[in-house]
């Protein structure tokens, strides 16, 4: 295993280096030059070339690209251009917040979304199925951002049931206060999609004929469904969350801004809005590499869901 | 093997009559007739691209960015507002001793929820807008219900009063900007302002039906725009890769997994930190360059699966150069996945676009689509002015739901084998 481990590492580079050169002619070469934004409006040539010499752009391409390199190896790229803070600091501050809210929004969405999954699907064609379906469509036909907006004046502005923003230092008080209405929204919008897509994932091992088998010789239904059914399911359902975990880290940047959250999400829109590069060069090269490294997990998580599965 | 191939100019040979089995496409559209679902989420689509096209070539919502009623003012079958001024004395001041600050539960009574800037709005006879750059705000602003208000002080701050009018020459300049000339003397024909209006009016009066019909055509125009741009790269991109097989393949499929491993929004809000320049036309660029790479592995497939056909061995033969081989024999025969795949795209893309006018980094500001009238209608809703949220979460819900379920019932239509399998 650990060979097909790093073989698979191996093969990571030439695309890691791809993201590197692509991120790299986005904000070097079409980026502008970064001296005007940081100079503001008002500036003179001198501190402009003062900028550009500290930020080594008057240098030829290949420099930069070496400065770039070294910047992602050794995880320092230098201090936010609006806030000064270190981009580091900044990740590393931002990224818990994120996972506060991020982490109970998976488990329970993959919990909820997966029971329904079978459920709906073991009475496929039924009434039920169907409406189901049609509540899915219409469900995922409302913008995100009308979710967003209506549960948070209904539920936090006019009935006061959970703060309408806010981000403490505790992290219980940050759970149970302030990420249940954000995780709630991230329930209501992402189960939808999942479970239309769990279905169809179930329903392809429902009409199998080891179902059959395990029938005649007097399996339980709940046994039926719960354990061989969804131990085959598994594998799709297991790709398409560790394909959506990097993701929902950007994702969810919505509910961050709404919310006022001090994640990961807000801070790209933050550094958007502030033409602030070196946050977002950093974030996008770490989270293509965190991609790249989910899917590579998902692979190994099938060895161990379905044994018939060769890592080659 | 090419190099060999003679190549000779066959005269233009009569076509032989003979009796047409029906093709796919006819085979599609007659599956497609027996849907009704289909056939209505047809007609829905098709009323929405027909109200784009009237929309665009000026014959209906035209006059979308005239004030015609007063600021917020109410859909016509709720009535008028219950505001003490009534709208015909515009001009009047008045100064209510009401304490300034959000009362919950004062649904439709401006004026308790925010008195100074009703009373600043009526003292400028809605002449000068807030600066329009300052709209896509902070996080703070949707809970401070001061904000419009000072907004408005500010906004007034820099405009001097001269009987009720607005002078400052820059407010003129924003209003001929975002108004349009239409927008002239709207100031002077403030008494002829409608109290209601038939889905109610946004900030400034102006009516929101026509405001959303203008939003549909950004939204949608964009939606269809991006997905033809990232269609024709997509699938020109997986035609080479699938047809030349080998170190072409190899490149190409090392250019795909670099675009596909950045999250699709980051990648998007990265082209969008660095393309200053805001549009309509960069935003489909933006969607377009970012989202190919689902077409383009599709496409890729299906000619790896074709290029071996005994068609295309033929078309060889009778010296059909590559390019030929490629678009004019293969494609036909997997043009249909792009169509497919190209309907999902729009969809998709219609989503991004409002996600990217809301936070500011999509349309420019004198352009209105439903994600720029979401990030009003996120404040308005504040004041318990529900109508513009509903009109554009409400069209957009409407288009993208037919959307959704015209192409589920397309794909049904073009591919029966996959029928019941209706995937994401």
């Amino acid at each position: 295993m650990w060979a097909y481990v790093i073989r698979r590492v191996w093969q990571m580079l030439p695309t890691m280096l791809g993201v590197v050169l692509l991120v790299f002619i986005l904000f070097n070469l079409f980026g502008g030059d970064p001296a005007y934004v940081l100079a503001g409006k008002i500036s003179n040539p001198e501190q402009i070339d003062n900028i550009r010499r500290q930020l080594g752009v008057d240098r030829p391409y290949y420099v930069q690209l070496g400065i770039f390199l070294q910047q992602i190896v050794t995880g320092d790229f230098g201090a936010s251009w609006s806030t000064n803070e270190k981009v580091s600091q900044i990740l590393a501050t931002r990224l818990g917040p994120s996972l506060t809210v991020l982490v109970p929004l998976l488990i329970i969405e993959t919990l909820i979304a997966v029971g329904l999954a079978l459920a709906v699907a073991y009475v496929r064609g039924s009434l039920t199925d169907r409406m189901v379906m049609i509540v899915c469509t219409v469900g995922l036909s409302i913008s995100i951002l009308v979710y967003i907006i209506v549960f948070q004046y209904v539920l936090a502005y006019k009935l006061g049931w959970f703060p309408v923003q806010g981000w403490g230092n505790d992290f219980t008080e940050n759970l149970v206060k302030y990420a249940s209405l954000p995780i709630l929204i991230g329930l209501v919008v992402g189960i939808a999609p999942n479970l239309r897509l769990y279905r169809t994932f179930v329903l392809d091992e429902i009409n199998q004929d080891y179902v059959r088998t395990a029938r005649a010789k007097g399996v339980g239904e709940n046994r039926i469904m719960w354990v061989h059914v969804l131990r085959n399911a598994s594998i799709p359902i297991i790709t398409h969350v560790m394909a959506a975990l990097p993701g929902l880290l950007i994702g969810a940047f919505l509910i961050e801004r709404f919310f006022s959250i001090p994640g990961i999400g807000r801070e790209v829109i933050l550094a958007v809005e502030r033409s602030d590069f070196p946050v977002i060069k950093a974030l996008t090269v770490y989270v293509a590499i965190a991609t790249m490294l989910a899917n590579l997990a998902a692979d190994l998580m099938y060895k161990a869901v379905d044994p018939r599965v060769q890592l080659k | 093997m090419n190099d060999l191939t003679i190549k000779t100019q066959l005269p233009a040979r009569r076509e032989i009559p003979h009796t047409v089995s029906p093709g796919l496409w006819t085979l599609a559209w007659r599956r497609l007739k027996t849907d009704s679902i289909a056939m209505v989420s047809l007609a829905i689509v098709a009323a929405f691209i027909l109200l784009m096209v009237l929309s665009g070539l000026g014959v209906v919502a035209k006059d979308w960015a005239r004030e015609i009623g007063i600021n917020y003012a109410p859909p016509t079958f709720l009535g008028p507002d219950a505001v003490p001024g009534s709208p015909e004395v515009t001009n009047k001041v008045e100064a209510p001793a009401v304490p300034s600050g959000p009362t919950p539960g004062s649904a439709f009574n401006s004026t308790v929820v925010d008195p100074i800037g009703d009373v600043i709005a009526e003292l400028k006879g809605g002449g000068a807008r807030p600066a329009p750059g300052a709209s896509p705000g902070t996080e703070s602003k949707f809970v401070d219900p001061l904000g419009d208000v000072m907004k408005e002080i500010e906004s007034q701050r820099a405009a001097p009063v001269t009987d009720g009018k607005s002078v400052d020459p820059l407010a003129d300049v924003m209003k001929d900007i975002q108004a349009g000339k239409e927008a002239k003397g709207s100031a002077a024909a403030a008494d002829d302002r409608r109290a209601t209006l038939p889905f109610g009016a946004d900030k400034w009066g102006r009516d929101v039906i026509a405001k959303t019909i203008k939003g549909s055509e950004t939204s949608i125009f964009v939606g269809l725009a991006a997905a033809l741009v990232a269609s024709l790269i997509g699938s020109v991109l997986g035609a080479f890769a699938g047809y030349y097989g080998r170190w072409v393949d190899d490149a190409l499929n090392w250019f795909y997994s670099v675009f596909s491993s950045i999250p699709y929004l980051l990648l998007i809000l990265a082209v969008a930190a660095v393309l200053q320049h805001k549009g309509t036309m960069t935003i489909v660029l933006i969607l377009g360059l970012t989202g190919w790479t689902g077409m383009f592995r599709l496409i890729r497939a299906e000619y790896l699966k074709h290029k071996g056909r005994e068609y295309v061995q033929a078309a060889d033969a009778i010296g059909a150069s590559n390019a030929r081989r490629m678009f004019k024999h293969i494609f036909p025969n997997v043009s249909h996945v792009v169509l497919v795949q190209m309907s999902i795209l729009v969809v998709a893309f219609i989503k991004s676009e409002v996600i990217l006018s809301f936070l500011g980094f999509g349309v420019p500001v004198d352009v209105v689509s439903w994600g720029s009238m979401l990030n009003e209608a996120q404040n308005e809703l504040l004041l318990g002015k529900w109508w513009q949220l509903v009109a554009a979460g409400g069209t957009m819900a409407v288009l993208v739901t037919a959307f959704s379920l015209f192409t589920d019932a397309l794909r049904d239509a073009l591919d029966p084998k996959l029928k019941g399998k209706a995937g994401h």
